[in-house]
């Protein structure tokens, strides 16, 4: 138990400095630990809290603490939680408050300029690892099944690039109702 | 306009406590950003629009979430450290506690075969929802075409050579910093 609970500190202290631009920067490397590499739940189940987590209230990275949960109960929550919420935010006091003093710094035009493509890059490809996670899942359900969840997928995003007066959350909902019906031979 | 702001003195721990637990309980579905300038610069005055704007750069450049580290900054900025710590622990709370209810049910209840078709369907919908995300972040942040090599860099190294992520953030970054480099050879003018 105090193993798991040290493993989950290590992983998630790790992978909260990782969330540059947010926290889908640290997706693939949140796969490879958690699924690949301690074996605390499987790809599938990964993702199937992802996705709720996208539902839910407040900073989107708040699924870690059900992975937290799974592996510990909530001393395991608890300790997930800290270990991804507490380096960066002590992290950003520190560097807020040294920010404006660095207002002539040349650097920090830089670093600023430098590390937003770079976030955009590591969103995209976690956003790519999460995409090729979905589609072998439902590889396994048959082709049918396959053109369906292509079919959700592409309805969300191309709702979500013309309007922006709905709200992601209830797309969400809706595919999973679709996929009550779509998805339940497999 | 900043004779319009409170002044942060008479702001309340539990003021920024509540208004930071009303943001985490409320903001589905994403996009957090929009939810802080509502409460913070429209509806409570504690910021202006380029202080908000200025707080926003600073977290997107950090690591860490964009809500959590705005949460410090904000917090910090109207009371220092215990408004930090008032901020964050308002913004995260809800969503914690309902992501931690979601573990326990998930680990009863996940492998029910209707679960597992409703959570197929929902993930196959945020695969959509977070491509969306990225091709608007990278409309509203890409500046230049050349920027896109370093967004190509990252996939390639991350999807392509599975490289590990640190090692990506600091490769890539570093060769983004270095591209962006101050141009003139004023060194150590203005530390």
């Amino acid at each position: 138990m105090i193993n798991q609970l040290f493993a989950l500190l290590k992983v998630f202290a790790y992978l909260s400095l990782l969330t540059v631009g947010g926290g889908m920067a640290a997706f693939p490397e949140l796969k490879t630990l958690t699924v690949d590499v301690h074996h605390w739940l499987t790809s599938t189940q990964l993702i199937h809290l992802y996705s709720v987590g996208q539902m839910a209230p407040g900073p989107n990275m708040m699924m870690v603490v059900s992975i937290g949960e799974r592996v510990a109960g909530s001393l395991g929550a608890l300790v997930v939680f800290m270990a991804f919420f507490l380096p960066t935010a002590v992290l950003t006091f520190a560097v807020g408050r040294l920010w404006n003093r660095l207002e002539g710094w040349p650097w920090r035009n830089a670093i600023q300029r430098g590390l937003a493509p770079v976030a955009i890059g590591l969103f995209m490809a976690g956003s790519i690892t999460m995409g090729k996670g979905v589609i072998t899942d439902i590889l396994a359900l048959g082709s049918v099944a396959v053109c369906t969840a292509v079919a959700i997928a592409v309805s969300v995003f191309a709702t979500l690039i013309v309007t922006h007066r709905i709200n992601p959350a209830f797309l969400i909902l809706g595919g999973a109702l679709i996929g009550l019906f779509a998805f339940r031979s497999g | 306009m900043n004779d319009t702001l409170k002044i942060s003195r008479d702001i309340k721990l539990s003021q920024i406590f509540s208004a930071f637990l009303l943001i985490g309980a409320t903001s589905f579905g994403g996009g957090v950003a929009a939810y802080l300038r509502a409460s913070l610069v429209a509806r409570h005055r504690w910021l202006t629009d380029a202080a908000f704007v200025n707080f926003l750069a600073i977290s997107q450049t950090l690591p860490g979430l964009n809500a959590t580290n705005m949460a410090v900054l904000v917090g910090d900025h109207l009371r220092g450290a215990p408004g930090a710590v008032a901020a964050m622990a308002g913004i995260c709370l809800p969503g914690a506690l309902l992501m931690f209810a979601v573990g326990m049910i998930y680990g009863h209840h996940g492998d029910q075969p209707a679960v597992t078709a409703m959570l197929h369907g929902a993930s196959a919908a945020a695969v959509g929802l977070i491509f969306a995300t990225g091709v608007q972040l990278g409309q509203k942040t890409l500046e230049r075409l050349g920027d896109l090599v370093f967004v190509a860099l990252a996939i390639i190294g991350i999807n392509v050579f599975h490289l590990s992520v640190l090692y990506v953030l600091f490769g890539v970054g570093a060769l983004a910093i270095w591209w962006y480099r101050p141009k003139t050879g004023r060194k150590g003018s203005s530390q």
